[in-house]
């Protein structure tokens, strides 16, 4: 497992295309997360999807399919800059929801708020318009493993 | 579990909402006391494709929908409720190829805004794999669309 997701982390950052690794992430590939580098950052995409849909009355992204796509986020940010090993696994996730996601396309930016030994705290954005403008931000704490010495 | 009028709007509540379907959430027992929502395990929903462990993501789906339909067990008629915010407690991973039930309730209705919390268990509601705690708020039954939404739901019409 890990050789394969090490592999694909190296390949992801040598040419900057996040893509195959997020295709071996089914969940990723129900709602449609994208991932993109620019610059040192990393930036994420929910491209707008029909079957994301919450409410049918304005329509709205489902806040579920909004919290997954930031959680995501924030697991990816944190596989690729902290080169652990494994996946780091959630403990627990807040989110509050500041605006309606409309049935447009969604981007999310993580901050790493701290990061020790065995735990991290990640801050997630999530905005349609402008980033000013966020429609939810979220905070998540994640058990991540020793990082690699290598 | 016996049907009823809470069960059936709720049935029909999650009958018109996409990303529901998608997951094929289904309502398992409804009452004035709170709501049991099952989400099937299925390939789609998998965060590890090692270990088969579905994502968080589609958990915390189930519970932003469980307690946001538990709105429907207190509130006397249909109303709009978005999520104001959600807090999950993740106690263990989900075990794979099991359903999921989440469970959620309404402990405090105000004017404004509705405090929900349940939790999410495989085969012992006394082993949850979530807690979940959120407030949602009211937006009245004046909101472009909320009577014929309502409507349908209460009377099964489209």
């Amino acid at each position: 497992m890990t050789d394969t997701i090490k592999d694909q982390l190296k390949q992801a950052h040598k040419h900057g295309d996040y893509a195959p690794l997020l295709d071996m992430i089914p969940y990723a590939r129900l709602i449609g997360v994208e991932c993109s580098r620019v610059g040192d950052e990393l930036l994420f995409r929910l491209p707008a999807n029909k079957d994301n849909i919450g409410n049918p009355l304005l329509p709205a992204i489902h806040g579920g399919v909004i919290a997954g796509f930031m959680e995501l986020s924030a697991a990816l940010h944190l596989l690729i800059f902290t080169g652990s090993p494994e996946v780091p696994k959630i403990i627990d996730f807040s989110l509050d929801y500041l605006r309606a996601g409309h049935f447009r396309d969604t981007w999310a930016r993580c901050q790493v708020a701290r990061q020790g030994r065995r735990v991290a705290n990640v801050a997630i954005t999530a905005w349609q318009s402008t980033e000013a403008e966020p429609i939810a931000t979220a905070r998540a704490h994640f058990k991540i493993e020793e990082p690699l010495k290598s | 579990m016996a049907e009823n009028p809470v069960f059936e709007r709720a049935t029909r509540f999650l009958s018109a909402l996409r990303h529901c379907q998608v997951l094929g959430l289904r309502v398992h027992s409804a009452s004035n006391e709170g709501l049991t929502v099952i989400l099937p395990y299925s390939p789609q929903i998998v965060g590890n494709p090692q270990t088969g462990v579905i994502h968080g993501g589609a958990l915390t789906s189930l519970m932003d929908t469980a307690c946001g339909m538990s709105t429907l067990c207190v509130l006397p008629e249909f109303e709009v409720c978005p999520t104001l915010d959600l807090r999950i407690d993740y106690m263990h991973a989900a075990e794979p190829h099991k359903d999921v039930y989440g469970f959620a309730q309404c402990y405090r209705v105000t004017t404004d805004v509705i405090f929900a919390r349940g939790f999410a268990y495989q085969d012992d509601p006394e082993q949850p794999i979530a807690h979940v705690v959120g407030t949602f708020m009211r937006m009245g039954t004046a909101v472009k669309g909320t009577k014929g939404f309502g409507g349908a739901i209460a009377s099964g019409t489209k």
